[in-house]
């Protein structure tokens, strides 16, 4: 690490962030589409359990998860059976937490856009002889586009950040768990405030420059809509 | 082949859409205030929503039946339905909105139909641009093509024109007509604006209060209302209680007193004894107004009075004038300036006999 800059851990949270983002797309948006058109009575308990990490510490989500992922746990004899290995302390594990944590950012704002969506244009498909899954691939998820774009940055700068889970089911381990924000906290205790400031700012950089890309790419080109 | 819609839907503890609809070929309107059922029932024909009971046919096919639990789904009911709000896809241009129907032909076939409807609806030259980039009446024109280009059995509208100018909406009714001319199905045009149950409809179906309160042709239902209801509904702005004081059957007519204000008022005969409570409509445009005590009139009914008040109205003025009853009158500002009228004058309200039409209480 002398030239300061902890590229591998830098190079596993990328991959991390990009494989949570990807999973949490392809689960995230037929949640948020059930949430939105298909209520039951009970959706709101689901709401609630999606929601949850955005409200507990990330170190009681990371305690319990390492106590799921454990030896003793189902989950954990059932991973070391499958695998060889034990979860815990792996990139697996990493990916499961992440997943859990970063899925109310992904769930919200994508539901958030399909709620904006005009109810009558769904109509209109279905009058037109549209099935519902026509609907949603035509109308539903083009018009949504930005709302998905936005969960899917926010998804990913969440699980770049993360910091307690990560500590808790990782366990720090350089090249396997040691993530960007684990290296640049490190880095901090063992007084390298300039290889520290350096990882730091390249990640603010990056930070930056993705948010205003999607902000700036972000343009309804017909905002000058056509229901009255 | 003609639509027969039967429901029955209760859609509040104090309301239920209860109507028995016969719509042949051709444009019947659907006419009533906003909140009559209209809409509720174009729905449950679209299948958008489902009636409680009831039974919902085109020709031979049923599209709904809840005895023989038969209930299609929009999407095999081939309606055509155009929403008051149009419902275009803004994120396609007008020629995909158009094509959006059309799937199961090849894309040439698709193209053709949609080149050809667009030159019905003269909305060729804007099938590239998004609905944003649309005025109101393309708007509508392509919201119309949309519907109809997937040929269905049925076409239900909604409003459609209540937002445009009068020019813009004379021009797409020629349009719907000469397309309905070639393709005899059934349409029903939802309304709550009586200037255009008489540019549109062979047949005019009255809704109030999630009932059918009459039908036939305009002129009948609309112009001689039979109900208070249909009178306020097609824009009768004068509506007095009155009581029948005499008859004179050799003359064709009888007196009725206004209400407790002991004017006179020389109606048609009607169906009516002495001492029967009526009520009498009258148009505003319909009555004249005079500074001096007319002579020499043929009209019947010439009430002395005083104007109380005058409020302009675009290029129209409405005067109110009470003459035992509060009447409005409506007056063009050229009269308003050669008369000199002014709240307080006294004036004369000269009505015709026929002009007054008896309407039963509903």
């Amino acid at each position: 690490m002398n030239s300061g800059i902890d590229w591998q851990a830098i190079s596993l949270s990328v991959r991390l962030a990009v494989v949570v983002v990807s999973i949490l797309l392809v689960a995230g948006v037929p949640l948020a589409w059930w949430l939105t058109f298909r209520r039951r009575q009970w959706s709101f308990l689901i709401e609630a359990v999606v929601a949850l990490p955005l409200v507990l510490p990330p170190s009681v989500l990371g305690f319990y998860l390492l106590v799921a992922m454990g030896s003793n746990s189902v989950l954990g004899r059932t991973w070391a059976a499958i695998t060889g290995h034990p979860l815990a302390f792996t990139f697996e594990a990493l990916v499961l937490a992440s997943l859990l944590y970063s899925l109310p950012f992904v769930v919200q704002p994508v539901a958030a856009a399909f709620a904006q969506v005009d109810r009558t244009l769904l109509e209109a498909s279905a009058t037109l002889g549209r099935s519902d899954m026509q609907t949603f691939l035509r109308v539903i998820l083009p018009l949504s586009r930005d709302g998905i774009l936005a969960a899917a940055v926010l998804g990913f700068a969440h699980t770049l950040g993360e910091f307690g889970v990560v500590l808790m089911v990782g366990g720090n381990i350089p090249g396997v768990t040691r993530t960007v924000s684990l290296s640049v906290y490190d880095q901090v205790q063992s007084f390298e405030f300039d290889a520290a400031n350096r990882t730091a700012l390249l990640l603010l950089g990056f930070s930056l420059l993705a948010l205003a890309a999607v902000y700036g790419l972000l343009r309804r080109p017909w905002a000058v809509s056509a229901t009255p | 082949m003609t639509l027969t819609a039967s429901i029955r839907t209760r859609l509040s503890p104090q309301f239920t859409l209860d109507t028995s609809l016969v719509a042949p070929p051709g444009i019947t309107i659907l006419f009533g205030a906003s909140g009559s059922g209209k809409s509720t029932l174009l729905r449950a024909i679209a299948g958008l929503t489902t009636p409680d009971a009831g039974r919902i046919a085109v020709g031979d096919r049923v599209l709904f039946d809840a005895s023989a639990t038969v209930n299609l789904p929009p999407q095999q009911r081939h309606v055509g339905y155009v929403f008051q709000h149009l419902a275009l896809f803004p994120h396609l241009s007008a020629r995909r909105n158009l094509m959006y129907g059309l799937h199961g032909t090849s894309k040439n076939e698709q193209h053709a139909r949609v080149d050809d409807i667009a030159r019905r609806f003269h909305i060729d030259a804007l099938l590239d641009r998004k609905p944003g980039a649309l005025s109101g009446g393309e708007r509508q024109r392509v919201a119309l093509a949309r519907a109809l280009v997937t040929d269905p059995q049925i076409l239900l509208l909604d409003e459609p024109l209540s937002a445009l100018d009068h020019a813009t909406q004379s021009r797409i009714i020629d349009d719907l007509r000469a397309w309905n001319a070639a393709h005899k199905i059934p349409v029903l045009y939802v309304t709550h604006a009586h200037r255009e149950v008489f540019a549109l409809g062979e047949r005019v179906v009255v809704l109030n209060d999630g009932r059918i309160l009459a039908s036939g042709t305009p002129h009948d239902v609309i112009n001689l209302p039979a109900h208070e209801a249909i009178a306020q509904l097609a824009g009768f702005e004068n509506v007095f209680p009155a009581v029948v004081v005499s008859r004179r059957t050799d003359r064709g007519v009888m007196q009725c007193a206004l209400g407790d204000s002991r004017t006179d008022l020389e109606v048609p005969l009607g169906v009516a004894d002495v001492g029967a409570s009526l009520r009498i409509a009258v148009r505003a445009g319909d009555i004249l107004l005079a500074t001096d005590a007319p002579r020499g009139l043929s009209a019947r009914n010439q009430l002395p009075g005083t104007l109380l008040g005058l409020a302009a109205e675009g290029t129209r003025v409405i005067a109110t004038v009470l003459a035992g009853e509060r009447f409005t009158v409506h007056l063009t500002t050229g009269a308003v300036e050669t008369l000199g009228l002014h709240a307080g004058m006294p004036v004369w309200i000269v009505l015709k006999t026929h002009s007054c039409h008896i309407v039963s209480l509903s």
